[in-house]
Parts: structure tokens; C-alpha cells; sequence
């Protein structure tokens, strides 16, 4: 298995105040507007962007959450392992608000499909915009695309990209593995 | 630690701790889940699930019922009362019938206790058993634990009685092996006339006195007297059953603690459980009822997810 770095600590620092600063020319103030991390890993790029925006960028009134899509993945009895579910922390209504999906990676979609249902459990947003750290293009199975990114990456099936953050691994970085 | 052990829910002996600490993390989120604005999921969208109750039943059919249905999966009712069963067909005839319809899971209720571990072995489905005769009710021991869980942080190292009809309970039974396998300790409490013979080869210690129960216990769950299995009488009269082994404020009043009481529903108010107790602060009966929809949910998709 080999593994070569596709962003490092300090250019995944300068791609996170990049998007935190896209975020800004498009929602303004916030006042309108929520953010979702996706769990599980969506929520650590999400609670990242939260820091910079609101110590950085002075975003005082901005709405986080985070969203577990386990129950509305499409692919339940259909892999071999029963899918865990995390936890969704919404303590808000996101009926005609702006709402940011937030996640890793964009590899085939079905996450961000399966989110766009989860998340109308919760009301009826006034639209939806994703963010992704890396977009794996050439991978979709569905027609979705990311609003705001971090890098396009090429990659092949046979490689994963693997997003390490500080909180969990010790180190960011953003790697291309080679299975 | 992903998935069950078991591929039926026949009884809680037949789980093991990790099964029921899985149960209860995935119950976690469906709480959750029930507590939406939409209280929908999709994930069982291409289950069928029948409700097959050979006994009458409210609360438990209304609450997998309920938890079917929120979990988005096909539910066909199924009463023994208006059915073929009254023109003579076998157990394994009437399921296997209901089962040709392409029907995934079945959730069945009978008045013989080992009638769902019978099923489980003649029929191609998987079982959950909603209660059998006297034997075991395992979604309501799951429930009740995870109430007591949820009330006092964990169920590990609480002392629990059991107070009541323990000999006709499949609640006692299931609540005993559930609680055991935990780390709790547990006492049952009530006449003797209404013990069974091998209660304490469970490990469980009899107590005759309600009060020094009560001062034992963390948590006192209050079983319903059920007559409609009592082939003889138990007791000399309810009212001296009252007296002996009634909950009523000056029980609690006494104790120099405060301690749950829970009751598995239906209540005979006024018998094992007065009004004023039911309805207080102490009382954890409707939070039963709530977190029962979620751990059901909690039991239909990881069981599901294995078929």
C-alpha cells in the first residue's frame, strides 16, 4: 500500500479560510443561513470552518449542526455489515433557511443524496449548497456537485483518499492511497 | 462489535451484554429520530413485517406497530380472534400462509410460553417475540432497562425490584435475565403464593416485606396481578393484597430516599400501584412508553439488517 499527500497542514489551512471566505461573499451575515456537518467525518471540517469564522472572521450568530444520514443510506442489507448510526445534533428549525452541507470527501454522491432526505425530517430549507474538502471527480454515481471545494482530485476506484484531522489522528493531512 | 448475535429476538436469554449495549446505542438515535419535526426514516422501506398476536395486546402492539411503521417498513395486523385459528389451524399453517405473502419479519405474541423459539425453528422469517405465555417479553425488559439507563446514567451496580406477580410476569423473567446481564442486582418482592418454585436458582433474593424492599432499592418496577392467568386463587382478597404490597404515597413517604418506580402497563390503579404514585415525579411509566418505540425501532433494524 503506498500513499503519497495531496494537501498538507499548512495548505489545508490556507484551502479552510479560502472556503470560510467563499461561505462569507455568499451567506453574508449567517443570520440566514445554517451549517451541517455529515457525519461522522463531515463534522470535523464543519466544526473547523465554525472556528475561523466566528474567531476570525467575527461570525457571532452562526447555526451549526450535525447530521447522521445511517437511517437513509441506500445501501442497508445491501452491504455485509450492519451500518452504525451517529449522532444528529439539530436544535434548530432549518425551515427557510440556506442550509451548507459540509462533508470530507464527495466521492459517488449517495452520501449527499441520502442527507438531502434526512435533512427534511428537519423542515423545508430555502436551499442547499454542499461543500467538500476534496471532490473525487469522475466517481459520481449521481448529478451532484459541490458549490464550494477544496481540491479536485483524480483518482482511480482502486485508491481512497484519506482526510486526517488533528482532532482524531494527530496530524492534518489529506492523502491518496493506494489499496 | 457491529451487528446481534442472534438473528431472532426469541428472549433475552439468548442475547449477551454487547447485543444489548448495541441495542441501546442504536435506540439512542432513533429517540432522536422520533423527536423530529418528521419522525420518519426510510431504512426498512422494502420490509414487510407482520404483527401476529394471539393475545390481546395494547401498548406492545401500538408500540412495534408504531415502530414499524416510522422506520417506513410494510405492517399487516394479524388478530387470532378474527381469524382461521378459530377453525382449527395449526400455528405453522397460519404462518407459514401469512409468510407466502412475502412478509420478511414477524412479530408474534402467544399465550404458550417457547411459542416463538417453535417458530423460529419450522418457519423461514425472523421471529421477535412480543411477549410468550409466562415465559419471556423481551422488547419490554430491553425498554425497561434502557428507562432505568436513561433515569439513573447506567443500569451497572442498581439494585432493582421487582414487585408483584412474578409467577405469571414473562416481564419479571426477561427483566431479570436483562438486569443480571447488566450488573445489576435484583430482588423480587410479593407473596409467596405468587413465586415460582426455582426463583432463586436465578440468583434472585426473595422478599416478603415491601417496605424493606423499598429501602433496599434503587428502582421498584410494579407488576399488574393478572388475573386472566390465574387458574386459582393466589391470595385471600385484593384488598389485603393492597395491604401488603400496594405502592401509595405513605410507603414512599417513609423512605429516607427518593426511588423510581416503573410499571410495564396495564395499570390496575389503586392495586399494585396508587393514582397519586403513577402520576408523580418518581414515577417513569410514560417515559417507558416512549423510549419503548425507540428501542423497537432499535431491535427491527438491526434484526432487519441481518436478513
Amino acid at each position: 500500500m503506498s500513499q503519497k499527500v495531496l494537501l498538507n497542514a499548512d495548505e489545508i489551512n490556507i484551502t479552510l479560510h479560502r472556503l470560510a471566505c467563499q461561505l462569507i461573499e455568499n451567506h453574508d451575515d449567517f443570520s440566514e443561513s445554517v451549517l451541517i456537518g455529515i457525519q461522522p467525518r463531515g463534522v470535523h471540517l464543519s466544526r473547523r470552518l465554525e472556528k475561523i469564522l466566528k474567531e476570525e472572521y467575527q461570525i457571532t450568530d452562526l447555526k451549526t449542526g450535525e447530521l447522521d444520514i445511517t437511517f437513509f443510506r441506500d445501501d442497508f442489507r445491501r452491504s455485509e455489515k450492519t451500518l452504525q448510526a451517529n449522532t444528529t445534533k439539530i436544535n434548530f428549525l432549518i425551515e427557510k433557511k440556506k442550509v451548507v452541507f459540509i462533508d470530507d470527501v464527495l466521492y459517488t454522491g449517495r452520501s449527499i443524496n441520502a442527507a438531502l432526505t434526512a435533512i427534511q425530517s428537519f423542515g423545508r430549507p430555502k436551499e442547499i449548497e454542499l461543500l467538500t474538502l476534496i471532490d473525487r471527480r469522475f466517481s459520481r454515481h449521481l448529478p451532484i456537485q459541490p458549490n464550494y471545494r477544496g481540491r479536485k482530485v483524480d483518482a482511480i476506484n482502486t485508491e481512497k483518499v484519506k482526510v486526517n484531522w488533528v482532532e482524531n489522528t494527530g496530524e492534518d493531512c489529506v492523502y491518496l492511497v493506494n489499496k | 462489535m457491529s451487528e446481534l448475535s442472534v438473528n431472532h429476538l426469541l428472549g433475552i436469554k439468548y442475547l449477551n451484554k454487547k447485543d444489548i449495549e448495541l441495542i441501546f446505542e442504536t435506540a439512542d438515535h432513533f429517540k432522536e429520530v422520533i423527536n423530529r419535526p418528521i419522525k420518519k426514516v426510510p431504512s426498512l422501506r422494502d420490509i414487510t413485517i407482520a404483527n401476529i398476536f394471539f393475545e390481546n395486546s395494547t401498548r406492545t402492539k401500538l408500540s412495534f406497530e408504531l415502530a414499524e411503521k416510522r422506520l417506513s417498513a410494510d405492517v399487516i395486523n394479524f388478530a387470532a380472534s378474527s381469524s382461521s385459528v378459530n377453525k382449527g389451524e395449526t400455528l405453522i399453517d397460519t404462518v407459514n400462509n401469512i409468510l407466502s405473502m412475502k412478509v420478511d419479519m414477524v412479530v408474534m405474541r402467544h399465550p404458550n410460553p417457547g411459542a416463538g423459539i417453535f417458530l423460529s425453528k419450522h418457519v423461514n422469517s425472523c421471529i421477535v417475540n412480543a411477549g410468550d405465555g409466562a415465559h419471556e417479553h423481551p422488547s419490554q425488559a430491553l425498554l425497561d432497562s434502557y428507562s432505568i439507563r436513561e433515569k439513573l446514567g447506567e443500569v451497572k451496580g442498581k439494585k432493582v425490584v421487582i414487585v408483584g406477580d412474578i409467577l405469571h410476569s414473562r416481564v419479571a423473567l426477561s427483566n431479570i435475565f436483562a438486569l443480571q446481564l447488566q450488573g445489576a442486582e435484583v430482588k423480587v418482592c410479593g407473596p409467596k403464593s405468587l413465586m415460582p418454585h426455582y426463583i432463586e436458582s436465578l440468583g434472585v433474593e426473595v422478599e416478603t416485606d415491601l417496605q424493606k424492599a423499598l429501602e433496599w432499592c434503587d428502582v421498584a418496577n410494579m407488576l399488574r396481578i393478572q388475573r386472566e392467568r390465574m387458574d386459582l386463587s393466589y391470595f385471600p382478597s385484593t384488598r389485603e393484597y393492597v395491604l401488603q404490597y400496594g405502592l401509595n404515597k405513605k410507603r414512599l413517604e417513609a423512605l429516607d430516599k427518593e426511588i423510581v418506580i416503573m410499571h410495564p402497563g396495564p395499570i390496575n390503579r389503586g392495586v399494585e400501584i396508587s393514582s397519586d404514585i403513577a402520576d408523580s415525579k418518581h414515577s417513569i411509566i410514560l417515559d417507558q412508553v416512549q423510549n419503548g418505540v425507540a428501542v423497537r425501532m432499535a431491535i427491527l433494524y438491526l434484526l432487519a439488517s441481518k436478513i
